[in-house]
C-alpha cells in the first residue's frame, strides 16, 4: 500500500536578487524502497524543474547529497522515505558551507581549504622513486589508515558540529581525522611537533568541545570520537 | 611589553616561527580544574550527607577538617585554607571554560537552532553544561564566599541555622541541581574528550559512560535532596536557639 508523502524544502537562490528564502511543499506518492534521492529526482522531473540539489553516485560513496533531513545531517541517497512515520520530511541545506541554491551547497571549496590548512598529504624526507614499490607497512597499520581514508568529505560532521556552527574557522572532525590519518602513516615523517603547527590551537584540536555529533552522524561510521581523543592526547603533550 | 608577545599577537607564531603552546596548556587546565572540582563535588556530598547518619557523626567529620587531632578543639584555619583552594580553582575553571560560551547573538542562534533541529543528546548535554556553568558563577560564588567567611561555623546546628534561618536553602536547591548536572556531565565529557575507559569499542564504552553519568546524577541529587531536607528539619526545630553550637552527646552527658 503506498502513501502520500509531503516533502518541504527551503528554496532560495542567493545569487538572484529577487529570490527570497521560502519553504515549498511537494506532495508525491511514495514508492517501495524510495530514498530521498529518488524522491527529489521525481520532484525535479515532475513537480519543480527549478529545484536544485546535488547528487553523483546515489550509493553513499561520493558524499554530494548531504543535507539536513528532519533536522539531522544525513545523505539523501542513504535515507529511506519510509523512515518517517508521519510522512512529512523537511529538507534544509547543510549549514556552515556556502549555499549555492536550494539544497545545493559548496562543500568542495571548504574541503579544499581544510586540506590545504592541515597539509593533507604525505610529507617525507626520503627520496621518492616512483619506479619502485612503496615502503612496506604492517597490515594492521595499513588497515587502520584505510579505515580513516574512507572519509568521503560529505560535510555531515561539520554540519552537525555545534562548534563549527558557532565558529566558522573550526577545522572540523573531517580535518582532525585527516591529521590522525597521516600521523599514524609510517610513510609520513612528520612529528607531533609538526602536526601541532597545523592543529595546535583553538581553531584546531583544542576547539573541539566533544559534542560528538560528528561521530553520531558520520555516514561512514568513522571512529571520529576515538581519533580526535587520540590527537588531543598527542597534541597536549607537545 | 615583551617582544615575544608582540610577535605572537601580530603573526600568530612565536619568534621561533612556532605555534604557541598556550592553547594546549589551557585545554589541559580546563579539564584538570573541572576534574578537581567534580571530585571535590562528590566528596563534599559524602561529607555533608553524614548528617543523615547522625549529628554526632557530622560533628566529628567537621572537627576532623578542623584538624582537632592536632589543635585542641579544632581550628578554622585549615578549613579556610581548603575553601580558598577550591575557590581559586573554581574561579580559574570558570575563566577557562567561559571561552566556550556562545558570546554573540549569531552564535547563540546558530547553536540553539542546530541543537533544536538535530535533537542530539550530547549537544543538548553541552548546552545544559553551559547554562548550569553560567548559573554557577553566581550560586557557587555566594556559597563559597559564605563558607570562606564562616570557616569555624560549620556543624550540625551552625549549618542547619544557615540553611533554614539564614535562608540559604533556596540558593542551595538551585546550586545542588546546577552543580550535580554540571559535574556529572563534565565527568562524562572528560572521558570522551580524552578517551578514558575507551576500551576496544568506543561506541560500547560511551553507552556505559552515559549510563554511569545518569546514575551519578540520580544518586547525587537524591543524596543532596535528602541531606538538604535533614538540615532544614534541624534548622526548623532549632530556630528558637539560633546561634547555639551543637555539643557532642558524650560531652553533654559529661556536663550533666
Ligand atoms: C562559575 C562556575 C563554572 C562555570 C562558568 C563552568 C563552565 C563550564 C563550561 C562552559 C564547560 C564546558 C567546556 C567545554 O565544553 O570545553 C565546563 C566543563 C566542565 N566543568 Fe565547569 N563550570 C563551572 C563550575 C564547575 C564546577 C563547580 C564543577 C564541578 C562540579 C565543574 C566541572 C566541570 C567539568 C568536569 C567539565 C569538563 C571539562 C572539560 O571539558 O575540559 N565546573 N564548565
Amino acid at each position: 500500500m503506498s502513501r502520500e508523502i509531503t516533502i518541504t524544502t527551503l528554496k532560495y537562490n542567493p545569487s538572484d536578487e529577487n529570490s527570497k528564502p521560502t519553504f515549498v511543499d511537494y506532495k508525491l506518492e511514495e514508492t517501495p524502497g524510495m530514498t530521498l534521492y529518488i524522491a527529489l529526482s521525481k520532484i525535479k522531473a515532475t513537480l519543480d524543474h527549478d529545484l536544485t540539489s546535488d547528487f553523483v553516485c546515489r550509493a553513499g560513496i561520493c558524499g554530494a547529497c548531504g543535507m539536513i533531513i528532519n533536522g539531522k545531517p544525513k545523505l539523501a541517497c542513504k535515507t529511506l522515505t519510509s523512515e518517517f512515520k508521519d510522512a512529512r520530511i523537511e529538507l534544509l541545506p547543510l549549514p556552515t558551507f556556502k549555499l549555492i541554491k536550494d539544497l545545493s551547497v559548496d562543500t568542495g571549496s571548504w574541503m579544499k581549504n581544510m586540506s590545504m590548512r592541515v597539509n593533507s598529504w604525505i610529507v617525507t624526507n626520503e627520496e621518492y622513486d616512483i619506479s619502485k614499490f612503496e615502503k612496506r607497512i604492517e597490515p594492521e597499520v595499513a588497515d587502520e589508515i584505510f579505515e580513516l581514508d574512507r572519509c568521503i568529505e560529505c560535510g555531515l560532521c561539520v554540519a552537525g558540529c555545534s562548534t563549527a556552527i558557532m565558529r566558522e574557522d573550526f577545522v572540523g572532525a573531517v580535518g582532525l581525522n585527516r591529521v590522525a590519518r597521516f600521523s599514524i602513516d609510517p610513510h609520513d615523517s612528520r612529528t607531533d611537533e609538526d602536526f601541532y603547527e597545523l592543529i595546535g590551537d583553538d581553531e584546531g584540536i583544542f576547539g573541539c568541545m566533544s559534542l560528538l555529533a560528528c561521530e553520531d552522524y558520520c555516514p561512514k561510521n568513522l571512529p571520529l570520537q576515538s581519533k580526535i581523543a587520540y590527537m588531543r592526547r598527542k597534541m597536549v603533550k607537545v | 611589553m615583551s617582544q615575544e608577545n608582540v610577535v605572537e599577537s601580530l603573526l600568530g607564531e612565536t619568534t621561533q616561527k612556532k605555534k604557541s603552546r598556550i592553547p594546549a596548556r589551557l585545554d589541559f587546565l580546563q579539564s584538570a580544574t573541572g576534574l578537581f572540582l567534580a571530585i571535590f563535588m562528590i566528596f563534599h556530598m559524602l561529607f555533608v550527607s553524614t548528617i543523615l547518619i547522625s549529628k554526632d557523626f557530622m560533628l566529628s567529620v567537621t572537627k576532623a577538617f578542623e584538624l582537632n587531632f592536632i589543635f585542641e578543639g579544632g581550628s578554622p584555619v585549615p578549613v579556610f585554607i581548603a575553601i580558598s583552594i577550591v575557590f581559586v580553582v573554581f574561579i580559574f575553571h570558570a575563566f577557562l571554560a567561559m571561552r566556550k560560551f556562545p558570546i554573540s547573538y549569531r552564535q547563540y542562534l546558530r547553536l540553539k537552532t542546530n541543537s533544536d533541529l538535530m535533537n542530539h543528546g550530547d549537544t543538548k548535554l553541552w548546552i545544559i553544561q553551559v547554562v548550569t556553568g553560567f548559573a554557577l558563577f553566581f550560586l557557587g560564588s555566594i556559597h563559597l564566599y559564605t563558607m570562606l567567611t564562616n570557616p569555624g561555623n560549620i556543624g550540625p546546628y551552625a549549618s542547619s541555622d544557615r540553611v533554614f534561618s539564614d535562608l540559604m536553602w533556596p540558593l542551595y536547591i538551585v546550586l545542588l541541581i546546577a552543580v550535580e548536572f554540571h559535574g556529572s556531565i563534565g565527568l562524562y565529557r572528560l572521558s570522551v574528550k580524552w578517551g578514558w575507559f575507551e576500551g576496544e569499542d568506543s561506541k560500547v564504552s560511551r553507552k556505559k559512560l552515559k549510563k554511569a553519568k545518569i546514575i551519578l546524577t540520580v544518586v547525587m541529587l537524591t543524596l543532596g535532596v535528602m541531606t538538604l531536607m535533614a538540615y532544614m528539619k534541624i534548622g526548623y526545630d532549632h530556630q528558637e536557639n539560633y546561634g547555639e553550637k551543637y555539643m557532642h552527646t558524650t560531652e553533654v552527658n559529661h556536663a550533666n
